[in-house]
């Protein structure tokens, strides 16, 4: 009975399933935020194979190129600039004792409803969903279309909100022009700030130019 | 293989983030973890597109994702300017907007 119903999509949605549920574990349990990152990598590879296997085929080439290329390295770049070694010891005992199990059962209460609402939903809906829609309806140009008619201006929008994400984070980065770091100079009452300023701790020009960086992507 | 294996699979993968944002307190491992939920909800809309026949669902996931790069620059950039304040930080010690 089991050889009957398995077929090969049951197979890689299995492989898949624990790729991703396994990275995700990894994600949230790992001490190193390295770990984690890699741990992300392999449940975002997880979940594009999944979206080959429902036939969102360009998703899942975005996917890859835009979480697995560009976000996750984004995470990298920022934890090697505030430094590798710092470890974090994630299983601690916190200052209020309640607050981790409290998370947990929040998170499995969350999970449950989930389920729930999965089940008692699908459950009643009636009538057949296509199992394998024709696939010319799911290709690239029928999704363009979609999204250069129907939802055009949504896209235009979304170009507005990446010119100022770019442009907040050269914002956020940027250290204005002669402001002192006042963890190295402590305040003094008779300096005049602008002369204290050193000139190469003004532009920080590595940070600034990585962050440039990832931004353009 | 059905729609419900998919969302059954979705829903682990939420809780799992949302139990990360939760219980950790590096704010990088945080974003990593809003990441992992927005992913969850991806899956799923991929599966009610199949499964409805309708390509909306995945124009919205497209969406998402362009939503997801921004929030993470502006989220970065701002745990970066902190840490650079002051180093070492974690979660708990944020709490400059407090009235």
């Amino acid at each position: 009975m089991l050889a009957a119903t398995v077929n090969s999509e049951t197979i890689v949605w299995i492989i898949a399933s624990t790729i991703c549920l396994l990275g995700s574990v990894g994600v949230v349990g790992s001490r190193n935020p390295v770990h984690s990152a890699l741990s992300l990598v392999a449940t975002l590879f997880g979940v594009a194979v999944l979206f080959v296997a429902q036939q969102a085929y360009f998703l899942a080439v975005v996917q890859v190129i835009v979480y697995a290329g560009a976000i996750v390295i984004l995470f990298l770049f920022v934890i090697m600039l505030l430094g590798v070694d710092s470890q974090e010891d994630v299983w601690f005992v916190e200052r209020r004792i309640w607050r981790r199990p409290l998370a947990v059962v929040a998170g499995a209460g969350l999970a449950v409803g989930i389920l729930v609402t999965i089940l008692v939903v699908t459950s009643q809906v009636t009538g057949t969903p296509s199992a394998d829609p024709p696939s010319s309806d799911f290709d690239v140009a029928n999704l363009g279309s979609v999204l250069f008619t129907k939802y055009v201006y949504a896209f235009e929008i979304t170009s507005v909100l990446l010119t100022i994400a770019v442009v907040g984070a050269v914002v956020l980065t940027r250290k204005a022009k002669g402001a002192i770091d006042l963890d190295e100079f402590p305040p003094d009452p008779e300096a005049d700030p602008a002369d204290e300023a050193d000139p190469a701790d003004e532009a920080d020009p590595e940070t600034a130019a990585a962050t440039v960086d990832e931004v353009a992507r | 293989m059905n729609q419900n294996s998919y969302l059954i699979l979705s829903a682990a993968m939420f809780s799992i983030g949302a139990i990360g944002v939760l219980v950790r307190r590096n704010p990088l491992v945080m974003f990593m973890c809003v990441e992992l939920m927005l992913n969850a909800v991806n899956l799923s809309f991929v599966s009610f597109s199949r499964s409805l026949g309708n390509v909306d669902g995945q124009v919205i996931v497209v969406f998402v994702m362009v939503v997801a790069a921004a929030e993470v620059v502006v989220g970065l950039a701002i745990v970066l300017s902190i840490m650079r304040r002051r180093p070492g930080a974690n979660a708990d010690d944020l709490t400059m907007l407090r009235g």
